[in-house]
């Protein structure tokens, strides 16, 4: 598949989808933590304001309220910060939405290192490790405005509950216009013999760009876009184990309990091969953009395709 | 029902869930005895609900916030015919739906609690809900008193001002007493009726295990409009059993047989004292 030059923001992506969802969905709500600004739902709460709640700097409230809201017949879509959804309103997620069954979904947006220098209290890089290990949470990760776009189609159709985390600002547009997209099914994006990279969200770009950089090496790498961290693709990873012989994993969250630590459940029991898990080390991440902070621990394609490359000659 | 009635019904649903506890060897007595008038009148009085038709959209919201006294509630539910009452022995049994909190497994209850400080949130996107919709339901939240201290308290006690959820009612089991002691050792809540009024809720208060005093409260709540309300139900844990009340001990003490008959006893004497009375 081919990577365009453009560019799109995942979080206007989304409450452009959501504003036109909810215009023929009353039941469709938005919810805010003092984060109208933040996630770009200024247009959803001028034009729908009946469909719009504003909770105020409360995230235990918002999903406790959300959950309220869903026990009703309401679909509402729970809009902060994921670095607050995912610790803060944690055992909301766990009692109200999932263990009560409610039809919540809860959008984390400037999601993993994305908010840079603003440190660790407004960076998300457990937030997959804990969401996935709730039963009745869907995990997802979109990794343009493309795939966000028909993500949130997805989710608005679909009843349960669900946590999505996005990044901030524009990221390289991996798909067209028209992004495919079925829950829990991986999409391959590019072909290869030596290896697989698994990757998600604003990584999948890097992956794509270290696969270009392995193959001018003639190292040549399939790419997964694995958008949905669970319900896990597992036969897509045993597929590309098997075929491949080696798996690489990519990922904007620590390195404990993400995409990796997923993709290891998966293969060490049933298709062991060698696992590379590329993810932020366990430690303060380090001031920057998300540019200079993945440069800065390998995880953009250069640095990604250097420790890949030296991997496989190891 | 009237009071006579709601008097001997909270003495049934007392002994109920005496016997319930100490068959299934689990249970939190205290909580759950100082809360049974209150949710004696609720379900017999207050609420528009329909066990026969448990999803009726227009029912009214019930949120039992201190999930941990849900032995009442069971057995209140049985006896207006949510379910069965046999299956109620199930309780505490390996693979029963009937465990120590409530979850929406069981017909009539709307959501799973035993985590503190949540219900009166659900509460909030519930009556936030039925207001947008000009749905007349309610939503009723009973909550310890032990549990104020959490914080997402607070937060949506905020919000229910914030938006006139005038359908909406807190009620406080204030029996003074947590796990570990008096609340006000603890953690000190007084002056309860100024913090809920700060909070923008009208405030009420009774005698929460007076059946009589409860009516009245909930009448006078249900005829003022415009703000949230709140009920500070004064209680006594362990009411009815006269080596439970005031005894921080029978949080979730379980009567052996002997504590169990004595129990029934005095409570089988205070009923029929009233019906002569
Ligand atoms: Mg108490």
């Amino acid at each position: 598949m081919r990577i365009t030059a453009s560019v799109g923001d995942c979080r206007v992506a989304f409450t452009q989808t959501l504003l036109e969802l909810a215009r023929e969905d009353a039941s469709i709500y938005a919810l805010a933590s003092d984060s109208r600004g933040s996630v770009t739902l200024g247009n959803f709460t001028k034009e729908l304001p009946g469909q719009f709640v504003e909770i105020g700097i409360a995230e235990q409230n918002e999903i406790g309220v959300a959950a309220g809201l869903a026990a009703m017949g309401k679909k509402p879509f729970v809009c902060a910060p994921a670095s607050f959804l995912s610790a803060r309103s944690l055992e909301q997620i766990k009692v109200d939405v999932a263990y009560s069954r409610q039809n919540v979904k809860i959008v984390g947006v400037s999601g993993g290192i994305s908010y840079g220098a603003l440190g660790y209290t407004h960076h998300s890089t457990h937030d997959l490790a804990v969401m996935r290990a709730i039963a009745g949470i869907e995990v997802y990760l979109p990794c343009d405005a493309a795939q966000t776009r028909a993500m949130t189609r997805s989710l608005a159709s679909r009843a349960g509950g669900a946590y999505v985390r996005m990044g901030r600002g524009m990221v390289p547009d991996i798909y067209q216009k028209e992004a495919p997209f079925e829950p829990g099914k991986s999409n391959l994006l590019r072909n290869g013999g030596d290896l697989t990279i698994i990757a998600a969200g604003e990584m999948v770009y890097h992956a794509m760009e270290a696969a270009k950089r392995l193959g001018e090496d003639n190292i040549s790498a399939c790419v997964l876009d694995m958008h949905t961290i669970k319900p896990l693709d597992e036969a897509a990873i045993l597929k590309a184990a098997a075929r491949t012989g080696r798996l690489v994993t990519m990922e904007e969250h620590s390195r404990y309990g993400g995409l990796g630590g997923a993709a290891a459940e998966v293969i060490c029991g049933a298709q062991p091969v060698p696992l590379l898990i590329l993810a932020l080390p366990d430690e303060d991440i380090i001031p920057g953009k998300s540019a200079e902070v993945f440069a800065y621990y390998g995880l953009d394609g250069a640095g990604a395709s250097q420790r890949i490359a030296a991997w496989m000659n190891q | 029902m009237n009071t006579t009635e709601l008097v001997r019904k909270s003495h049934e649903i007392r002994m109920a869930l005496l016997r319930m506890i100490h068959r299934g060897k689990a249970g939190h007595t205290g909580g759950a005895l100082s809360c049974t008038d209150i949710l004696t009148v609720l379900y017999y009085r207050v609420l528009r609900v329909r066990p026969k038709e448990p999803g009726w959209m227009e029912r009214d919201r019930f949120l039992l916030s201190k999930g941990h006294c849900v032995e009442g509630l069971y057995c209140i539910l049985a006896d207006l015919g949510f379910f069965n009452r046999a299956e109620l022995d199930s309780f505490g049994a390996f693979g029963s739906k009937f465990i120590g909190h409530p979850t929406n497994k069981t017909p009539g209850i709307e959501m799973n609690s035993g985590a503190l400080g949540h219900g009166l949130s659900v509460g909030v996107g519930m009556a936030l809900s039925a207001k947008r919709d000009g749905n007349p339901a309610r939503v009723f939240v009973v909550m310890g008193d032990g549990e104020l201290a959490e914080g997402s308290v607070w937060e949506a006690a905020m919000a229910g001002a914030n938006y006139n959820l005038d359908n909406l009612y807190a009620v406080i089991d204030r029996n003074g007493l947590q796990i570990s002691g008096s609340t006000e050792q603890v953690m000190a809540l007084e002056s309860l009726e100024d913090k809920w009024a700060a909070f923008g809720w009208e405030v009420f208060r009774c005698d929460g295990n007076d059946i009589a005093a409860l009516c009245d409260a909930f009448d006078r709540m249900q005829s003022s409009k415009e703000k949230p309300k709140v009920l500070i139900a004064n209680t006594i844990k362990g009411k009815g059993v006269s080596f439970m009340e005031n005894v921080a001990a029978w949080h979730h003490g379980v009567p052996d047989d002997n504590q169990l008959a004595q129990a029934l006893a005095e409570l089988e004497s205070q009923r029929e004292a009233f019906a002569c009375a």
